[in-house]
């Protein structure tokens, strides 16, 4: 399906241009790639488009501190877990958030200015949350893969230049 | 003082055997230096993919030293493999061979090529090559005292060999056919009717045919058809394979030859003795490759797939005339409309836009007035590649 092919190349490279997309996936027109990304924009298949970043290897400024949250709750007999869920995921510092199977229910991504920020959200927002049993938090020291790249700069293995 | 160096240099000159001092050192060694001493180029150049090779391929490589394993394999190469090479050909080429007696693992296709001559060619025998080809082809015959015979295919034909010409080119001392389909540089790929009648001429002419199929994997055609699996050619046919290019292992050096037990096993006494065996962790790993490699594989190939078509319909939108390859990694489109040969082309494109392609005409006969372009290179790079050749053209 063209539709998967567009979506592929968006996942690896989402500022691909739509003339390139067009030529790789043979669609013989730039105008249906456009209207393919319209539809799955419309759809919601497609929510946004960011940049996958090292943020620790980013100088000056306050690096933002992270924490993976793992949260078990109640579930209520009416909608499961999707109650607290959309609770949590309201809250701007809440940048990930799953169901998972196994020992926790919730596991979230939050970001904050400082420890103690993170610290508190926790203490005050998380955990007081109505079917919030409990949390464990453990803060990101340090990021080796996101989205499929590899943080940490491979050696340069140059490549022979020319040969048969 | 001078002229005793001269005539050192000479007297140990004439120690060469003359069918090695006859070899060309590559036509276009002086065109490689330039791309070498330039720094800051696009290459096109390349014959390999731009992919390491996938992680769990290297780390049974790096297992099988850390669990020691670092003596000699079996001659033939490892029986596992062996096995794996036999069903993977089996699955997907439908060409039955006997791991035990029919299957040999090499250094690369290229000791393959080399085994298939030696065991093959008595001096002045003749071996008709397709041509554009691999550069090793002719050396490789010359160098087991055979005499290469180019066969040129053409652009109309879609690089495919015309059998009448290879009828033409027959003669009695015509030993073998060499195809390579997919074509390097060409991309050209034969379908079945094309290899069939290729097939009833070898059987007509009682010829060897060796099969370089080391692109197979990554054809785009919806077919794939190996000349091996016709069961009146295993007789005659040595199938001669790799995980260079489709697994993207080029520096780990394993190949395998598979086809009828004699051929094999005259094969195997010059590897024997030349060789012994190849690589052991190499080995390991391309065992690794054929069992879940796959992919990772498919992977790789549609990325060149989607490449070669934003490459080629860019190239095509410049003014330079390219058909569709379905396979392998290159294009090669034609430059006769710029006036210029191959070779003028290539370093002009060198020298005004630091892009870096391949002269056809080191293809061999056939070559002039081609390039040949290879989209194993990095999106960003084919892109920035094609606004230059544009800019080039425009001028
Ligand atoms: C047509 C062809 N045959 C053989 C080889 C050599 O491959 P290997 O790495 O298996 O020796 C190459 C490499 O460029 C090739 O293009």
């Amino acid at each position: 399906m063209m539709k998967n092919k567009v979506l592929k190349l968006l996942r690896e490279n989402a500022r691909m241009d739509f003339a390139e997309i067009a030529l790789r996936c043979g669609i013989s027109s730039v105008q249906e790639v456009e209207d393919i990304v319209a539809g799955l924009e419309r759809s919601g298949v497609i929510r946004g488009y960011t940049a996958v970043t090292d943020d620790f290897a980013v100088s000056g400024g306050a690096a933002m501190v992270k924490a993976i949250i793992e949260v078990k709750v109640t579930p209520r007999r009416d909608g499961g877990f999707d109650h607290v869920a959309q609770r949590i995921a309201k809250f701007p510092e809440v940048t990930d958030l799953i169901l998972l199977s196994g020992s926790c229910d919730l596991l979230l991504t939050i970001q904050g200015e400082s420890l103690q920020e993170v610290a508190n959200f926790v203490a005050e927002k998380l955990a007081t949350i109505d079917g919030v049993i409990s949390t464990s938090t453990g803060f990101m020291l340090r990021k080796y893969k996101e989205s499929g790249r590899i943080m940490l700069n491979d050696e340069n293995y140059e490549r022979l230049k020319i040969c048969f | 003082m001078m002229k005793i160096m001269n005539d050192s240099k000479s007297v140990s000159e004439k120690f060469i055997a003359p069918h090695i001092a006859g070899l060309p050192k590559s036509g276009i060694r002086k065109f490689f230096d330039l791309v070498n001493a330039m720094d800051d180029c696009i290459s096109l150049g390349v014959g390999e993919p731009d992919f390491t090779t996938p992680w769990g391929i290297r780390e049974s490589g790096i297992y099988s030293l850390e669990s020691g394993h670092t003596g000699y394999t079996s001659n033939l190469g490892m029986p596992k493999l062996r096995e794996e090479v036999c069903r993977y050909l089996k699955r997907n080429y439908h060409a039955d061979y006997d791991p035990a007696k029919e299957c040999i693992i090499t250094v690369g296709v290229s000791e393959a090529l080399d085994l298939a001559f030696r065991a093959l060619i008595s001096p002045g025998d003749e071996v008709i090559y397709a041509t554009p080809a691999y550069v090793s082809y002719p050396a490789g015959i010359a160098m087991a005292h055979g005499v290469p015979v180019p066969l040129p295919t053409r652009m109309e034909n879609g690089f495919a060999v015309d059998p009448d010409d290879l009828k033409k080119l027959i003669s009695p001392r015509t030993k073998a056919i060499l195809l390579n389909f997919p074509c390097n540089p060409t991309g050209a790929v034969m379908d079945r009717a094309q290899l069939r009648q290729i097939a009833d001429i070898a059987i007509e002419h009682n010829l060897v045919v060796l099969t370089d199929e080391i692109y197979s994997e990554l054809c785009y055609a919806e077919e794939y058809v190996s000349i091996a699996s016709f069961p009146d050619m295993k007789e005659r046919t040595v199938f001669l394979h790799g995980l260079s290019k489709a697994f993207a292992m080029t520096g780990w050096r394993i190949g395998f030859a598979c086809g009828p037990e004699a051929l094999i096993d005259a094969m195997m006494k010059i590897h024997q003795y030349a060789i012994m065996c190849a690589p052991t962790m190499a080995q390991e790993a391309a065992l690794e490759a054929l069992k879940r490699g796959e992919r990772s594989m498919l992977e790789m190939k549609e990325s060149y797939r989607e490449r070669r078509n934003f490459f080629v319909a860019g190239l095509n939108d410049a003014g330079l005339k390219c058909l569709m390859p379905h396979g392998a990694f290159y294009a090669f489109p034609s430059v006769k409309e710029t006036g210029m040969s191959s070779e003028e082309f290539a370093e002009k494109l060198l020298k005004e836009e630091r892009v870096a392609v391949v002269p056809g005409t080191a293809f061999g006969p056939g070559g002039e007035g081609f390039v040949r372009c290879c989209y194993a290179t990095g999106a960003a790079e084919l892109r920035e590649a094609l606004v230059r050749i544009k800019r080039f053209m425009g001028r």
